[in-house]
């Protein structure tokens, strides 16, 4: 299937120093996957090096995704093939407003084969107001939302909920959660969650990055992996989450002599 | 049309027909102007200190910057009256919304000057300052580089003289430009256009902007400095006087985007009168080398200034702009916001004070430049200085420089936007502050136009 994402032997540094060391994993569309592990695992570093932050040097490996390796690809071109990464820390941009935003990034995305960088290129702007207030009311989301600054003075939780607009907004084939629920209290966590498993479907496929399982109490993962060091050590399906809730990190660390 | 010279004999010609006073004002100013060295022959000249830029870096950068300038290669020519050539009626500056009168000069010669009859009834006067000087002759002799931009600019605090070379051969050679005056308690609705345009190359302007606004009136002005072409050769030297009378709301905008070859020196300064508003614009896209001195006094009690500045430069442009707010009277506040986006190899300084002289107790000051810069060869020079001799202030100001964020970029890319249109979103959301809080949508609109010409 061409729109699964492939991850061969994955290794990436930071700053010189090797941070995920040998990953394998697929993810079909459809299908939603967990990938658990303590700080320090390399969980982030997995899902930027994955989007194509220029900070992250992959050192071999592929990552295959619509039948190319996106490796050699800008993180807008990655986008364009139907990848999608909401951010633990989502980076604020003042003076531009969410709605504009989105309107570039959805006209971006939705126009394959042209470049996107011609306004003309854009989505007329009611059928992109229409959809935006639709996808707003589903989530939730207050409407002053769409005039106010990209995650500019958002609290945690809107952050959060801004990125899942984006998510429902660009209608990727395979998004990537990265520790979506970290600094949420429980409430937020509730909508949050429950805001995600309204968008899963045979669509869209989802790997869930988190250190805590109280997402996934909202998300069921069909896969659950179990990242250490830099490499996938356990996977399984929802009973590694149930023993990681009772036991923690400590057996898995010293099954695999760390 | 004549081509002058910058001399002694010319000053003769132009002056020729107008009043015994205005002759000697100018020869005055000639004086001065033979008086004092060109900026960029002299290590550490007066005009230094006019600017107020204490840094030795900064000034050799400028000196280095000036040195392709030779004011002889500039004519200044002699303005005719447009009515005489039939050129009254000629194209008035193209505009998307109502005009409540506009006036265009190119070259310095006025050729279109309209106000609606309605206002002209009312008592507005507004009209290419050589056929003011006729008219008018009288409010010239009070206001015409008497108390706002003088030969001598004194402030108070420091009780030091300055003198600016450009500011005198200004006063010497001045031609074209406008006067508007607005009669007590009239308030103008809709906006007044100017465009001051040049065209020939080689060509000096030193059109002198003169607003009075008495007591209790209101009027917004919208002011373009623009060449015609994008590679003729020019030299700006001008002035803008604004009086904000008692209880006045004066909005002035001036949109500078002369070509690239393009020299322009100026000094703006405005006198803010008991309880007046002044919002002043100032957008810079323009010029080879800009010098600009802006200040503003709150003079009268109870008055307010918000000052608004946008500058994008690229190529080697070089633009400075040194601000002053000076408070004179208390319970007088002001608010400045500059932001400015550097390309390629251009370098922008902006130097500000805020003076908040002995009697003006309950001075509330806000001062704030940010700069971003797009490209590893811009360079930008900040200074923010405040002067406060009174006890009861509030000043605050701050100034930041800083690159285009990665983060902002990887962030918007991720999203599916290419760089050039990320970079684009991030230095229109850097603008926005000063957008959003310009209160005309037509001058927004317009603005984002030369930003986003910039960008490509």
């Amino acid at each position: 299937m061409s729109n699964d994402l492939v991850i061969k032997d994955l290794h990436i540094k930071v700053q010189g120093k090797p941070i995920i060391k040998g990953l394998n994993l697929t993810v079909k569309q459809g299908e939603i996957h967990a990938l658990m592990g303590p700080n320090g695992s390399g969980k982030s570093t997995l899902a930027n090096g994955l989007m194509g932050h220029p900070f992250y040097d992959i050192d071999s490996g592929e990552v295959i995704f619509n039948g190319v390796d996106i490796l050699e690809l800008e993180a807008n071109e990655r986008a364009k093939l139907g990848l999608f990464l909401a951010f633990q820390y989502p980076t604020a941009i003042p003076g531009v407003s969410l709605a504009n935003f989105l309107r570039l990034a959805v006209s971006a995305v939705r126009n394959q084969g042209t470049n996107g960088s011609d306004t003309n290129d854009l989505i007329p702007m009611r059928e992109f107001r229409r959809e935006l207030r639709d996808k707003m009311k589903q989530l939730g989301v207050d409407d002053s939302f769409a005039r106010r600054y990209l995650n500019d003075g958002f609290s945690g939780g809107e952050k959060k909920r801004a990125e899942i607009l984006q998510l429902a907004m660009l209608e990727p084939k395979i998004a990537i959660l990265d520790e979506t629920d970290s600094g949420l209290d429980i409430d937020a966590v509730r909508i949050v969650g429950e805001s995600v498993s309204r968008l899963i479907g045979p669509e869209l496929g989802v790997l869930i990055i988190t250190h805590y399982p109280r997402l996934l109490d909202y998300i069921q993962p069909q896969f659950v992996h179990i990242l250490l060091d830099g490499r996938i050590v356990e996977s399984g399906g929802w009973e590694l989450t149930q023993m990681l809730e009772a036991e923690g990190y400590d057996p898995i660390r010293e099954k695999h002599g760390f | 049309m004549q081509k002058g010279h910058f001399s002694k004999e010319f000053i003769q010609k132009i002056a020729a027909t107008e009043p015994q006073w205005m002759r000697k004002k100018r020869l005055e100013a000639y004086a001065l102007y033979e008086s004092l060295p060109m900026p960029h022959t002299t290590e550490d000249d007066v005009w230094r200190r006019t600017v107020d830029i204490r840094t030795q870096d900064y000034w050799r950068r400028t000196r280095r910057h000036l040195r392709g300038f030779a004011l002889e290669k500039y004519h200044p020519s002699a303005a005719t009256n447009g009515e005489a050539l039939g050129l009254s009626g000629l194209q008035p500056p193209s505009t998307s919304e109502e005009t409540a009168g506009a006036l265009v000069q190119v070259d310095g010669q006025c050729q279109h000057a309209s106000l609606s009859t309605a206002l002209e009834r009312k008592g507005v006067y507004f009209a290419h300052l050589h056929t003011a000087l006729r008219e008018r002759e009288e409010l010239l002799r009070s206001y015409f580089m008497t108390r706002a931009v003088t030969l001598e600019t004194a402030l108070k605090s420091g009780n030091i003289a300055l003198h600016n070379k450009f500011d005198a051969l200004h006063g010497a050679f001045w031609q074209g430009g406008y006067l508007l005056h607005v009669p007590k308690g009239l308030r103008v609705e809709v906006p007044l256009h100017v465009h001051i345009k040049m065209s020939e190359a080689q060509q000096a302007d030193l059109s002198h902007t003169l607003i009075i606004a008495e007591a209790g009136s209101q009027v917004t002005i919208l002011e373009d400095n623009l060449s015609t072409d994008d590679t003729t050769s020019g030299f700006h030297s001008g002035a803008v006087e604004i009086f904000a009378g008692q209880n006045a709301t004066v909005t002035y905008v001036q949109v500078q985007h002369w070509n690239r070859h393009t020299w322009n020196f100026a000094s703006h300064r405005a006198i803010v009168d008991r309880d007046a508003q002044l919002c002043w614009v100032t957008a810079a896209f323009g010029g080879r080398l800009s010098k600009v001195n802006q200040a503003v006094v709150l003079e009268g009690t109870g008055c307010n200034a918000k000052m608004l500045g946008l500058s994008f430069t690229d190529a080697r442009q070089h633009l400075d702009v040194s601000t002053a707010q000076e408070h004179v009277s208390p319970h007088t506040s002001s608010d400045l916001l500059y932001r400015t986006v550097l390309k390629d190899r251009s370098q922008t300084a902006w130097g500000g004070n805020i003076y908040v002289y002995p009697e003006a107790n309950h001075t509330d000051a806000y001062q704030k430049n940010d700069n971003l810069v797009l490209s590893e060869r811009a360079h930008t020079d900040t200074l923010p200085g405040l002067e406060i001799k009174a006890h009861e202030v509030r000043c605050t100001h701050g100034a930041t420089a800083g690159k285009i964020d990665a983060e902002q970029v990887f962030y918007l890319m991720s999203r599916g936007i290419p760089y050039a249109q990320a970079e684009r979103l991030i230095v229109d959301g850097f603008f926005e502050p000063v957008m959003e809080r310009i209160p005309l949508e037509s001058v927004q609109e317009e603005l984002r136009k030369l930003v986003t010409q910039k960008l490509a």
